[in-house]
Formats: C-alpha cells, structure tokens, sequence
C-alpha cells in the first residue's frame, strides 16, 4: 500500500501558532507534533483553549499567524474543494456529540455515508450497523437522539465519526460528565478502535487519570503555550511543578488556589470604600 | 463627547457588519438551490414545519379580520346606502394590503422565530460545527431548503388568509346584516382587478417572504451560541421582521398604487 506521505512525519504539525479571541490571546507561539497510529492527549485547565485547538486543526478557525499541516497539506491554504475532502478523512467528536437531533440513531451515523459516497441502501446499512455494532448501539438504532443518555450520544457520535473509515478522530473532552461504567467503555473503545484501525487519535481532556491511562504522548498546555510534552510516566513525575499540579491534581501550588485579592483581613474589616 | 462619538461610530460599524454578513449568507443560501433539486425530501419536510403548521394560525385569524372588516365596512357604508359595495371593500382591503401584511405579520410570529430558535440551537448545540467537520455545508444542507421553504409557503399563506377573510366578510354582511348575497359577490367581481389588486398583494407577500425567511435564518445563524443568545436572536427576529414588513409594505404601496 502506499502512503500518501511518509509515514516518519508527523500526521499533523503545528508550527507557531497564534491565536487570539478579540483582545484575548488565546495561543502564543505554540508547536505540536501528532505523530500517525498513537494516541495523543493535550491536556490543560478549562478554558486554555483546548476545543479552540481542535477547531483550529479542523479548519473551523483560522490562526492569526503559523501552520497547521494536516497529512502534509496546510489546512487553511486550502480551497473549500479540498478542505471538505480533507475533512472527510478527519472525524471528530464533540464534547455534547453533536448529533442532528431530527433524525434517528441509524440515520445520524448513515448520514456522511448518504452525503459523500453512492453506495446502495443496502450495504450502507451493514455499513452503519457494523459501526452501531462496534460500539454496542446495533439495538438503539431506532431511538431518537434525545432519548440517549449522554454517554450512548457520544458512542453514536464515536461510529458517525469513524463511519468513513478517517485517518484521525479527534476527541473532545470523552470523558467529562460520564458516569464511571460508561467512562470505562470509552476508554476500552478509544483504545481498541485507535489500535484497530491504524488510526490516529487526538485527546482532548482535563479528566488526568482516564486520558493518562491510554495516551502514547502527552501535551501539556497552558496560557497559550505548551508546558511541556512527554509520555504519561514521565509527564506525573516531571520536574516541573506546574505539571506535577495539573496531573497530580494538588490545591495548591504555582497555580494558587485564590484568585488574586486584597488581604482577607482588610476586605473584612476595610470596608471604608 | 469624543467617547460619544467613538461610540456611536462601533455601533454604525457593528450594524454595517452584520448587513454585511446578512448579504453574504444570502448568497450562500441561494448558490446552494441547484443542490436541493435531487434532495426534494428536505424541501418537502420544511414546507411542511415552516408553512402547513402555519396554516391554522393564519386561517383562523383571516377568518376574523373578514369578519371585522365586514362589520365595520357595513357601520360606514350604509350611511352612504352603498352597502353593496361590502364585497369590494372586504376584498380589495385583503388582497391589497391586510393579506400580504398580516398574514407575514404571524408568520414572523409563528414560522419565523420557530427558525431562529431552531438554527440557534442546533449552532448552541454544535451540530453545525458538526456538519462542517463532516465535510457538509450547514448553509445548503439546514438554510437553503427553509429558506425555499419560506419563501414558497408565504404567498399561499398570504392567499389563504385572504380567501378566508373575504368569507368572514360575507358570513357577517350577507349572513348576518343581510346584504344582498349576489350583489355583494358582482361587485367584487367587477371592480377587483386582476392585475391592480390581485397580482400587486402577490408581489408583496413574495417580497415579505422572502424577506422574512431570510432575517430569521440570519438571526438562527448569527446567534451568540448559549441560550441567552438563542432568546434574544428570537426576540429580534419578531421586530426586526416585523419593522421590515411595515416599512416595505409603505414603500411597496407607494410604488405600486401612488401614481
Ligand atoms: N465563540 C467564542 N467567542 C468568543 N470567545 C470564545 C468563543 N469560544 C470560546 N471562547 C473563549 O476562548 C477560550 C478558550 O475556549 P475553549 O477552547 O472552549 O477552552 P477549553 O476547551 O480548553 O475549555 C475561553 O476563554 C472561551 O471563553
Ligand atoms: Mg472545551
């Protein structure tokens, strides 16, 4: 088989990149390299800009300045022809699943099959129920989105996204808000489906233990900047304090627990203003 | 002073861009028509939410304008014994005016916001980000189809409504205060003009529609994706629509019958 491009270089490099939301800078200068056939994981607080990130990759927000390359093409060079047939190669899964909420299981996961191939009807159904199956859903094909439960949503979204049989699945925050069972299935799906498939998985998540568990490689950002990047041993045991906070999960430490005030004594007693 | 002005400059450049954003997304709207030719199913499905829910709303209050103009226009014309005339005055004053405008008046109020709530949340809820990161184009596959379908159902909701006010006007005048039934239908067939009345309310209910569609799609589109947004994306749908529907028809009337 041959590949489109080397296998050695990374499936996605970033170089440089910035980002800002109005006056707020959200990426400063940041370098990311997703290597093909791992896992893995960027992980930091909430609101570091980790589903920017992902939206970034996709093609969804341009950067103020840097490159993306996804399989060797620039993604926001790209004409509209090709950054939808790159996309086809990529799935992604939101944080809420994203389902379309008219129509029912089957059709959801049918749909990038409906819209992008001519396939007859009958080979995408066992296209579609192989993928429900995969996730355990082949019995929940008739529900309705809204009568899911939101991990059953997510595993939905988790065979919509690999129903055109991508490169890479990036995830959004799969484990925030799961109940400990349905964590647990994910876990176990990511993982055989990266390990399956010869795909690449990106992970996005601030859940530490779960994401630290499967990921190859791990990126740790914060304030715009990657702090630091390594597999999962090393990253709990770094050198860095700042990294040994956010893994280990510690109150307090180079991030104080208190947001930034007066004395407590003289907000008590000042009252004078 | 200067502040003021500064501020009064943002907003001019806000509301410019937002116009401008509005243009674009038309044209998104509509070079998606050709896609929607082997797709009939999501135009059918639209029609159906957009205008055939409509209809009860728009026939029910059709039915009582009718009735109300019949009553008034009874009380004016007798004093001059042109009760007659009942049956031109009801129709012409639907299918000139009340019909395209009241008719485009609910369906801002029903159809219209049911747009924006529905597009706002399915950006809230990320499903249009979705569709993008599978390749699709949320503007032809979800806006383009309701856009179509807006733009279809409000002349036949506008005619409906009309047909339904010029029965209201006869159950009152001829049923109830006793006009002459054959006089009031020969008068309005004599004096209502194809061309002058009929056509002319068309061509309004068409621009309204298309008109109205349109700011409720843009309003969905350009919510700020949280609840809070999704409200108040709603809310100005209803004015806005409802703004635009009144000052357009003035400009439409002048054009069409000021000569
Ligand atoms: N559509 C938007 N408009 C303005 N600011 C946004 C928008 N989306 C996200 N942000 C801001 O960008 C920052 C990063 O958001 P996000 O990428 O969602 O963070 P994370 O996923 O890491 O929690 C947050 O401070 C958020 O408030
Ligand atoms: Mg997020």
């Amino acid at each position: 088989m041959v590949e489109s491009v080397d296998s050695q270089v990374p499936l996605v490099s970033i170089r440089g990149l910035r980002f800002s939301r109005g006056s707020r800078v959200i990426f400063d200068g940041v370098d990311i390299d997703i290597p093909r056939g791992k896992i893995t994981a960027i992980m930091g607080p909430s609101g570091t800009g980790k589903t920017t990130l992902l939206k970034l990759i996709g093609g969804q927000l341009r950067p103020s300045a840097g490159t993306i390359l996804v399989d060797g093409q620039d993604i926001h060079r790209l004409g509209n022809r090709d950054l939808y047939r790159l996309r086809m190669r990529m799935g992604m899964l939101f944080q809420s699943g994203a389902l379309l909420t008219d129509i029912d299981v089957f059709e959801n996961v049918a749909y990038p099959l409906r819209e992008h191939t001519n396939l007859s009807p009958s080979m995408i159904r066992k296209l579609v129920l192989l993928k429900l199956e995969a996730v355990g859903l082949r019995g929940a094909r008739e529900l309705m989105p809204s009568e899911l439960s939101g991990g059953m949503a997510r595993r939905v979204a988790l065979a919509r996204a690999m129903v055109l049989d991508p490169m890479m699945i990036m995830y959004d925050e799969p484990f925030t808000g799961q109940d400990p069972i349905s964590m647990g299935v994910l876990v176990e799906l990511i993982r055989a489906l990266n390990d399956a498939s010869r795909l690449s998985s990106i992970i996005v998540s601030h859940d530490v233990q779960e994401t630290a568990a499967i990921a190859d490689l791990i990126y740790v950002i914060s304030n715009g900047k990657v702090i630091e990047s390594g597999g999962p041993e090393a990253m709990i045991n770094s050198e860095l304090a700042w990294t040994r906070q956010f893994m280990q999960g510690l109150a307090d430490g180079p991030v104080p627990f208190h947001y930034p005030a007066a004395e407590l004594a003289d907000d008590l007693l000042g009252g004078a203003c | 002073m200067l502040n003021a002005l500064a501020q009064l400059g943002r907003v001019g450049i806000g509301m410019l861009e937002r116009l401008g954003r509005g243009h674009l997304l038309l044209l998104g709207i509509l070079r998606g028509l050709p896609d929607l030719l082997p797709r009939p199913g999501l135009l059918i499905k639209q029609i159906y939410s957009v205008g055939v829910l409509s209809i009860l709303i728009i026939s029910v209050s059709g039915l009582f304008v009718g009735m109300v103009l019949g009553l008034q226009g009874y009380y004016i014309l007798s004093q001059f014994g042109a009760e007659q005339t009942l049956g031109v005055m009801v129709a012409a004053s639907l299918v000139r005016e009340l019909g395209p405008v009241v008719a485009a008046l609910l369906f801002a109020g029903r159809a219209g916001s049911a747009l924006t709530a529905e597009i706002g949340l399915m950006k809230a809820t990320e499903q249009l980000s979705g569709l993008e990161m599978m390749a699709v184009d949320p503007i032809r596959r979800v806006l383009t189809p309701r856009f179509l379908a807006g733009f279809i159902s409000m002349p036949l909701l506008a005619a409906l409504f009309s047909a339904l006010g010029v029965l209201g006007g006869y159950f009152v005048g001829v049923g109830l205060l006793g006009v002459d039934d054959g006089a009031f239908w020969a008068q309005m067939q004599a004096k209502i003009d194809l061309h002058e009345d009929v056509f002319n309310g068309a061509i309004k209910s068409v621009v309204f529609g298309l008109v109205c569609t349109w700011i409720a799609l843009f309003q969905g589109f350009d919510a700020v994706p949280t609840s809070e947004g999704v409200s108040r994306a709603t809310t100005r749908t209803v004015v806005h629509s409802s703004l635009a529907v009144l000052g357009l028809d003035f400009i439409l009337t002048a054009l069409m019958f000021g000569d």
